[in-house]
């Protein structure tokens, strides 16, 4: 792992971006706070990266973004595994027709026109489904809706990756001795089944949080994700294009943001694989 | 085989059914409803009018009623008006289609033209400079957000150079047009889906090839005598390229549901952007029609990509 450069560059990558966004509200002034004064700034001192549209200070929301792009991408990527490991957990050890219908689902669910779908979900009226007004204008809220949503399309991956191990550990001398000694089912599958699929699933997962987190800037950078005031690199993106004539720079720093951390997640993800492959 | 593909198609049918009755329930969730949206452009209607248009529309019924007349219409070929253009769906679909094939395939032919040559090269000689330098592309082109390349793309060589046109299919004014114009509005677009597209496949590519290598045919050839040339050209990238076909087959669904980023960045009339205003813009009937024809399209690709391997690897028998 050590001479893995690839990977030893995606994790000190993913260390700083961890770190700085983490220590945010200490590093950087407030992400809000408007100066019609000093629209367009330039890179100075008491600005970094300059200032956006509204006198904004750029590497201050950039920093706040990061914490709300971070956040939602690990926490999906932690409940798609989560919802992945219970169904191909299921598929896998229990067979027969369960197996058949979630493995269709599965199919099914893969082979959508994921984006589309996404933005259909991402627009449903929080009115219609019951929920109060209180509840769907707060940030936790606009920021919940898209874990879910993402989550809900993004387990069949790792269900796939999950049902193939689980069929293989089952037939081991094991876990069919456990059987005999009468061992209950969720017994077997959270002691026995769980422990050999868990490297591959964080190596799946770690690759996913790229996905994620170009998906959740792609919806808020059409204006369904996060939105403003709070800050988040794909809706920073979407003031960007609006100025595109006028101030042609401010596209540049949330998407490198994006670029770096997805290829950090990429590069962690696939030195991870590397370290962990038994094959090699 | 027939066999195969008789079940195959059944259970493409049974998700498409399932994902119409999804598609038509979420479109019922959306913001607005129709006839309020009618109420408030036209002020000549009152709550009166709501009521009775609500109940000549059958909105005043229950989803699955409501669900079961649209498929009854839809079988007798009436997909309805789109509310945001105020012509027949399918007279707004027709073109954006086109307009969508135009962009994916150019940009899924360059792709391949770059990536796979890309993906043999890296793989001749793995572990070397040359190797590395194309995994690092590709691991920089698929970690690449597409709406920022987009727009990076369209600063430089729009805004700061002013070489080519930022968005739309044509220059509105007379004073260009023709074959030279469209492919100047063409060019930004198919270079950012080109460009992001590059990595999966040079990776897919390198991944394939190296399969191959370790492979009896490979051997038996070396030892016969068979130049390195004439040993990748002739037997390992043909073989190579049977799982790019897998892929390829994915990639068919999306020829009809188009690039909804690019399209929406560039403002680029296609499949991509229609979904995206019709889903934000409360058009019903478009967002329906044009979700269940990318679903539709989508779940082909992957019978048709199937059905293409089988026919090219004498190895796989469908069953």
């Amino acid at each position: 792992m050590t001479r893995d450069l690839p990977a030893l560059i995606g994790a000190t990558l993913l260390a700083a971006l961890l770190a700085a966004t983490v220590l945010a509200p200490w590093l950087a002034a407030d992400p809000e706070a408007m100066n019609l004064s000093a629209i367009h700034a330039a890179p100075s001192v008491q600005h970094w990266l300059g200032t956006d549209e509204l006198g904004r200070d750029v590497a201050s929301r950039l920093l706040h973004g990061g914490r709300v792009s971070l956040a939602v991408a690990l926490t999906t990527a932690v409940l798609a595994a989560g919802l992945g490991t219970l169904i191909g957990l299921l598929a896998g050890y229990h067979g027969g027709r369960l197996d058949a219908v979630l493995m269709r689902l599965t199919d099914g669910v893969m082979a959508l026109p994921l984006l589309p779908l996404l933005i259909v979900l991402a627009a449903l009226d929080p009115a219609k489904l019951g929920i109060g007004d209180e509840i769907r204008d707060s940030e936790i809220f606009t920021i919940g809706r898209m874990v879910i949503i993402i989550a809900l399309v993004g387990w069949t991956g790792a269900a796939r990756l999950v049902r193939a191990q689980a069929l293989t550990v089952k037939t081991r001398d094991y876990v069919r001795a456990a059987t005999a000694l009468g061992a209950t089912p969720t017994r077997i599958m959270l002691r026995h089944i769980l422990p050999n699929v868990a490297s591959p699933m964080v190596v799946a997962a770690t690759l996913s949080v790229g996905n994620i987190i170009l998906v959740e800037s792609a919806l808020s950078f059409l204006g369904l994700g996060v939105q403003p005031p709070t800050a988040s690199w794909g809706n920073m993106l979407t003031g960007a294009m609006n100025v595109v004539w006028s101030a042609p720079a401010q596209a540049l720093w949330p998407g490198l943001a994006i670029f770096i951390t997805v290829l950090a997640f990429n590069l962690a993800g696939d030195g991870l694989q590397r370290a962990l492959d038994p094959r090699k | 085989m027939t066999g195969w593909l008789g079940s195959r198609l059944i259970q493409s049918l049974i998700v498409l059914v399932v994902m119409s009755a999804v598609i038509h329930g979420l479109m019922g969730l959306m913001p607005g409803d129709p006839i309020d949206l009618m109420i408030a452009s036209d002020p000549h209607l009152n709550a009166a009018d709501a009521i009775r248009l609500k109940a000549l529309y059958g909105l005043d019924r229950p989803w699955g009623e409501r669900y079961l007349a649209w498929i009854a219409q839809v079988l007798r070929g009436e997909l309805g008006y789109s509310r945001l253009f105020a012509k027949p769906v399918l007279a707004i679909i027709g073109p954006a289609l086109l307009n969508s094939l135009i962009l994916m395939l150019s940009a899924l032919a360059l792709s391949l033209l770059i990536a796979v040559p890309l993906g043999i090269v890296a793989a001749l000689r793995p572990g070397r400079a040359l190797d590395h330098l194309i995994n690092a592309v590709s691991f920089a082109s698929v970690s690449l957000p597409t709406f920022w390349l987009g727009l990076m793309l369209m600063v430089v060589f729009a805004v700061l150079l002013g070489w080519l046109p930022a968005g739309g299919m044509q220059s509105l004014s007379g004073e260009a047009s023709g074959l030279a114009d469209s492919l100047r509005h063409m060019a930004l677009p198919v270079a950012t889906l080109t460009i992001a597209g590059i990595g999966q496949y040079a990776r897919h590519t390198r991944a394939a090839m190296l399969a191959e290598a370790g492979q009896d045919y490979i051997r038996t050839a070396k030892a016969k005598g068979c130049g390195p040339a004439r040993l990748v050209l002739r037997h390992q990238w043909r073989n190579a390229l049977l799982p790019l076909i897998t892929l390829l087959g994915l990639e068919f669904g999306t020829l009809f549901s188009g690039a909804l980023i690019t399209e929406t960045v560039f403002g680029w009339p296609g499949m991509g952007k229609l979904i995206a205003d019709a889903v934000m813009g409360n058009d019903f009937n478009l967002a329906l029609t044009a979700l269940m024809l990318a679903t539709a399209m989508t779940l082909l690709g992957s019978v048709l990509a199937d059905l293409l391997m089988a026919r090219l690897d004498p190895r796989i028998k469908l069953r």
